[in-house]
């Protein structure tokens, strides 16, 4: 303690106190939690706006990129403006009136309230619980649905993956695949995020003429002699457990634990 | 002085690296290594932890009780680096998306503590903050030559840019699907370990322990 010139009053007394007083000790670890949390609290509440708007960001650009409107020239937040939120409840297939801005349904997934919990054998994407309401994303030309953009989540190898799939005005073709958050191996399962993998995707019927769920990933290349190719899409090398996660997930989405309800109210209401 | 200035920071580089000689903060070497975007955000941000707790543990050192100084350095440690991670999320969205739970770890990185205790709990701050930089490009060289072999090897691409066309993307190359999984990550360190021990042999260890000639008649 030699460097320390004697300081009158309190702070230099507990300054002079040797540094195994049990009195300094207590008072050191105090203080410093308390500046640390102050730091750590002021970075937290000046970067949250950021964050948040990144995140939202984030999402828009995916939501934009699975319908393939995304362009490097144009503001993401104008782009989307093109679409129409609404929220869908996911057993009856209908729309629901709560606002969209403020609903989350990852968030209302955690909540026993908002959320019902799956049997084992409804749960194949892996997801223990699912969100009574979602939102999904219209891009309409006139009175007429072009695209549908609805969000998926599943379990893949090492991770749920989060994404979106997208239909074209049948609600049947698919217009594209994508996922905005995952930890899958990268160059294996991270394989996913590959765009000549997703293109793959493109122009896939997900359901058969008699309205049955077809969709699947198959291991290997799809054999494009057999009929069910336009339900088939190539596995991705070396990921197995990846792609049979992205297909469960898929198959679960579509199917009538998911958005099956709705895709067929809306085809139903199409053909009308 | 500018000596001490100059073996702060460059004694950490190859004399005395912390992956390659003391065998530290391996664990992260191995996770985000797969690209050299990842690796370099995560070699800034350990860098950046490094420096800055070197040097703000420095100038508390004297008032730093000996029984609680671990947890001490631990939470100044922690503290820096969730506000790098917020940063991060706010300035670099993509790239803290990638490196996900890994800027969080850099409070479990041994390197940061190691320095911290061996360091700054001894030396001045101004010093301690050229030893923290120091040993954080001592990282950062490690990490950046890892995933240089790893990206270019596993993938073909430096940076995301392509340098060898791929096989399944119409070019000629068949990526090595191994260079992508961790266990590469040991492969490339060990070789450079054995590499730059060739060259510095001064850094070789001696043998824990010796092989004694046994005498036929002793074993019968």
């Amino acid at each position: 303690m030699t460097e320390n010139t004697k300081k009158p009053g309190f702070v230099g007394k507990i300054l002079d106190l040797p540094n195994d007083d049990p009195k300094k000790t207590i008072i050191v670890a105090a203080l410093l939690c308390l500046v640390c949390s102050i730091l750590v609290s002021i970075s937290a509440v000046m970067f949250k706006p950021l964050q948040i708007a990144n995140k939202e960001a984030d999402i828009k650009k995916n939501i934009l990129a699975v319908t393939g409107l995304l362009s490097d020239n144009a503001d993401v937040n104008t782009l989307f403006e093109q679409f129409e939120v609404k929220i869908v409840d996911v057993e009856t297939g209908l729309y629901s009136d709560i606002d969209s801005a403020s609903y989350d349904q990852y968030k209302a997934a955690g909540d026993p309230e908002q959320s019902i919990k799956l049997s084992s054998e409804q749960d194949i994407a892996g997801i223990g619980r699912r969100a009574k309401l979602a939102k999904v994303y219209l891009l309409k030309e006139g009175n007429k649905t072009t695209q549908v953009v609805l969000p998926i989540h599943g379990y893949g190898l090492w991770s749920t993956l989060y994404g979106f799939i997208s239909f074209e005005g049948d609600f049947n073709t698919i217009g594209g695949l994508q996922f905005y958050a995952h930890a899958e191996t990268p160059g294996l399962g991270g394989e996913v995020d590959n765009p000549k993998w997703r293109k793959l995707w493109q122009g896939k019927k997900a359901f058969n003429d008699q309205g049955e769920l077809k969709i699947e990933v198959v291991r290997g290349f799809v054999d494009f002699k057999v009929a069910g190719a336009k339900h088939q899409i190539d596995g991705l090398s070396g990921a197995t457990l990846t792609s049979v996660g992205v297909s469960n997930l898929v198959r679960y989405w579509l199917g009538d634990h998911g958005f099956g309800p709705y895709l067929r109210n809306m085809n139903a209401e199409m053909e009308k | 002085m500018a000596s001490e200035i100059k073996a702060a920071v460059y004694d950490p580089l190859i004399d005395n690296n912390p992956i390659t000689l003391q065998v530290l903060g391996v664990c992260s070497a191995l996770a985000v290594t797969t690209n050299m975007m990842a690796a370099l955000i995560m070699s800034i941000a350990l860098t950046t932890v490094a420096a800055f707790s070197g040097a703000i543990i420095s100038s508390i050192r004297n008032h730093i009780p000996s029984s609680i100084r671990i947890i001490v350095q631990m939470t100044i440690i922690a503290s820096l680096v969730i506000i790098v991670d917020q940063l991060l999320k706010a300035y670099a969205y993509d790239a803290s998306k990638q490196l996900s739970v890994f800027v969080g770890l850099i409070i479990t990185n041994c390197i940061v503590l190691g320095r911290a205790e061996a360091y700054a709990m001894k030396n001045p701050p101004g010093m301690s903050f050229l030893d923290g930089i120091g040993n954080g490009l001592g990282y950062s060289l490690i990490l950046m030559v890892v995933a240089f072999f790893r990206e270019l090897l596993g993938t073909g691409k430096l940076f995301g840019h392509v340098i060898i066309p791929v096989a399944n993307e119409g070019g000629w190359y068949i990526p090595n699907g191994l260079m992508l999984l961790p266990p590469s990550a040991f492969f490339v360190i060990g070789l450079l370990i054995w590499l730059i021990r060739s060259i510095k042999k001064e850094q070789v260890e001696p043998a824990d322990y010796q092989i004694h000639q046994v005498h036929r008649t002793e074993v019968l």
